[in-house]
């Protein structure tokens, strides 16, 4: 196929008004390095060995990171510039107990903040809610209405430090609560940054935290898209989510490939909006999970950069190169942990977070050493942060960018990826008649996806029943398995309580007027499938609508989605 | 005849992965299962055991509610007449493990336990259960 010209943005497109002059693709990434800015370091080994940026062929040619198809990286100088974000994943209890360990991540040194919900709130449901008896403030915090919000990012300049929030069924109400939050403590819409996973295919996939049914939701996730690109420069409307489809039992490719098929279903649903693609792929990001088998991880990584830029060059036309760079949070597996001896979780954190960092991952979350077992205690989660301090800082492997390019072993490795994600791209590409958006949702109907996961999660069990896979202290080396287990972090009842009295109170503080009519204004915009939701879900916030509120309003109109169970 | 179990997922976590492993590990092993689907409650897990007519109910937790939901299943059972044991998998710590037996859980199993420890595990509760009835 032939491929239309790119016209690269930033400090690239200096190199490329001088592209006559320059003959080689080391000579073009020279260029593009010089005008990066560079991190204040020393680029040596422990010895004094002089590092370059990066590697390659003797006679400057190969292909270099920042370059299509950026296999080796989205950016010229990669760990250079900058270091990935530390940004570690918390949330739990009321929004108060989340909002102090907010605090708490920021002064022992990360630089991003990660919001984990809890089980009512991702799905949309109100604390006092009887489906919501014992999940409050379990696995994340709860959040019900802007009061909770208002006190979660209490304190913490949202203008300066970027937040990314992980919700997917309410992420228009959420995202909703979060803005009215903002502009409530003096930060303009504009100027927030972060990111939003609304990322509703693999829910029905994999995680299984839907609400209404899939073309519904996909309205929603359209009219963030819209919103964002016509208000908000700063903000990522879709972190295009892989985790949860591997941990749910995918492999590998599998992984890679229904991500990136996701990935294209969104570019096609704003596309058939009307937008653009250059005004709405800059701001596509991705989130990968990082296994324990290590080559092959760094490969998919590798792949998936190599497939969108080529997807969204070839077959949607996009121009801008940041439209084509691919760029992706990491989270170590939670499903590699194991209860049995816990302390070597911190082993396989390390190792996964290393192969995150070497496949030029731009932020990361590490798990923590209990989560096996419970949330984590904060002692847990500050060694999962110093795992990454470990690899930032004293191993040298962020000096030099895509240290694996040219090895023989992940070079085919990274090829045989991206051949299986083609072949599952080509099955999707058939189900959905040429649309990769009329596929995926296909596929979910047909429980094409979740099949195929639940199939792929067995196998692996298997291989571990039989011995074909060992797992250290679970199928071997299981002397002491015995001891007695760690200190974990308790969540009581109590919680349940406050955050109960908490929303009881705001339902009788606010004005039912007031209420009523953001509500009718929301029910009314529903039905009209042409109207953008996303206003009349931030005056619904400012006015204290809770969250239940809000997407009982919304189910009115588009109905709930039941999936039939199989095993 | 071969042993009726009921698997289900009790509240609002929908990581199904667990489940429908062990759901597959138990009928490969012979029992013939049953699996409710997502987010039910105490009371629609008890109206399934009874209509199905099971011989046991097992629940995949992984969300932390376990303390709360895990007896209400018990309760709604008796309640309704079923004597069928109750075993829970999942995410729970060792020191929730007694409290749960006193609240009528017949059995728990923690992380990483192996698919023939499950079905040993499922086997001794079902036996147990047998020889109570005589």
């Amino acid at each position: 196929m032939r491929a239309s010209v790119v016209t690269p943005a930033g400090p690239a497109s200096d190199a490329c008004g001088k592209l006559s002059a320059v003959t080689t693709p080391r000579e073009r990434w020279q260029q593009a390095f010089d005008a990066s800015p560079l991190r204040e370091a020393t680029y040596a080994t422990m010895s004094g060995v002089p590092l370059a940026p990066v590697y390659g062929p003797a006679d400057g040619s190969g292909e270099y990171p920042g370059q299509y198809p950026y296999t080796r990286g989205p950016y010229a100088s990669m760990y250079r510039s900058k270091l990935w974000t530390m940004r570690m994943f918390a949330g739990f209890g009321t929004a108060d107990d989340t909002n102090w360990r907010f605090k708490e991540i920021i002064k022992s040194g990360g630089d991003g903040l990660s919001t984990a919900f809890d089980m009512p709130t991702l799905l949309g449901l109100d604390s006092d809610d009887p489906m919501s008896l014992g999940e409050v403030g379990r696995c994340g915090v709860a959040v019900d209405t802007l009061a909770d919000m208002e006190d979660l990012y209490a304190g913490i300049d949202l203008g300066a430090i970027t937040t990314s929030m992980t919700i997917n069924s309410p992420a228009a109400p959420i995202f909703a609560m979060f803005i009215a939050q903002a502009e409530k403590a003096g930060v303009h819409r504009s100027r927030l940054g972060g990111t939003l996973q609304n990322d509703i295919l693999k829910e029905y996939q994999a995680q299984k935290e839907f609400v209404f049914p899939p073309r519904q939701s996909m309205r929603l996730v359209r009219d963030t898209m819209a919103f964002t690109a016509a208000e908000m420069p700063r903000w990522h409307s879709i972190s295009i989510s892989g985790y949860h489809i591997r941990e749910a039992g995918s492999t590998a490719a599998e992984e890679l490939a229904f991500t990136l098929a996701n990935g294209f279903a969104y570019v096609e649903l704003a596309m058939q909006a009307g937008l653009p693609i250059d005004s709405f792929a800059p701001r596509l990001s991705f989130f990968f999970n990082a296994h324990i088998d290590f080559f092959e991880e760094i490969a998919k990584y590798r792949a998936a950069r190599r497939i969108w830029a080529r997807w969204l060059r070839e077959r949607y036309g996009a121009q801008l190169e940041r439209s084509l760079q691919l760029r992706f949070h990491t989270q170590t597996a939670g499903v590699s942990l194991t209860a049995q001896q816990p302390e070597v979780n911190i082993v396989r954190t390390a190792i996964e977070a290393l192969a995150g960092v070497l496949g030029g991952t731009q932020s990361l979350h590490t798990n923590s050493m209990d989560e096996a077992l419970a949330l984590p205690t904060e002692k847990a989660a500050r060694i999962a942060l110093r795992t990454q301090q470990v690899i930032a800082y004293e191993t040298n492997v962020a000096h030099v960018a895509d240290p694996l390019g040219g090895s023989w072993f992940v070079e085919e490795l990274t090829d045989e990826m991206e051949r299986q994600a083609e072949e599952l791209f080509a099955h999707l590409d058939e189900l959905g008649d040429g649309s990769m958006l009329e596929g995926c949702i296909k596929g979910i109907e047909d429980n094409w996806f979740q099949g195929r996961i639940a199939d792929s999660a067995y196998e692996l069990e298997r291989a571990l029943n039989n011995g074909g896979r060992i797992v250290v202290g679970v199928n071997r080396f299981t002397e002491g398995n015995d001891d007695e287990q760690m200190d974990l972090l308790e969540i009581t009842n109590d919680d349940e309580a406050r955050q109960l009295k908490r929303l009881d109170e705001v339902r009788h503080r606010r004005s039912q007027a007031a209420v009523d009519a953001a509500m009718e204004r929301l029910a009314a915009d529903a039905a009209d499938p042409e109207v953008n939701l996303m206003p009349a879900l931030i005056d619904a916030s400012a006015a204290y609508v809770t969250l239940g509120e809000m997407m009982s309003t919304m189910a009115g109109v588009f109905g709930r989605h039941v999936e039939v169970p199989t095993i | 005849m071969s042993a009726r179990i009921l698997i289900g997922k009790v509240g609002l976590d929908g990581h199904d992965r667990g489940v429908k492993v062990v759901a597959r590990i138990l009928r490969d092993a012979g029992f013939e299962v049953i699996y409710t689907g997502l987010f039910q409650t105490p009371a629609t897990i008890a109206a399934a055991a009874l209509d199905e007519d099971v011989d046991m109910v097992g629940l995949s937790m992984l969300s932390g509610a376990h303390m709360t939901l895990a007896p209400l299943v018990v309760k709604e059972l008796r309640e309704r007449g079923s004597a069928a044991p109750v075993v829970v998998g999942g995410i729970i710590p060792d020191r929730h493990v007694a409290a749960l037996q006193e609240a009528g859980v017949a059995a728990v199993l923690t992380p990483g336990a192996t698919a023939e420890q499950l079905v040993a595990e499922v086997q001794r509760v079902l036996d147990a259960h047998q020889s109570s009835l005589h």
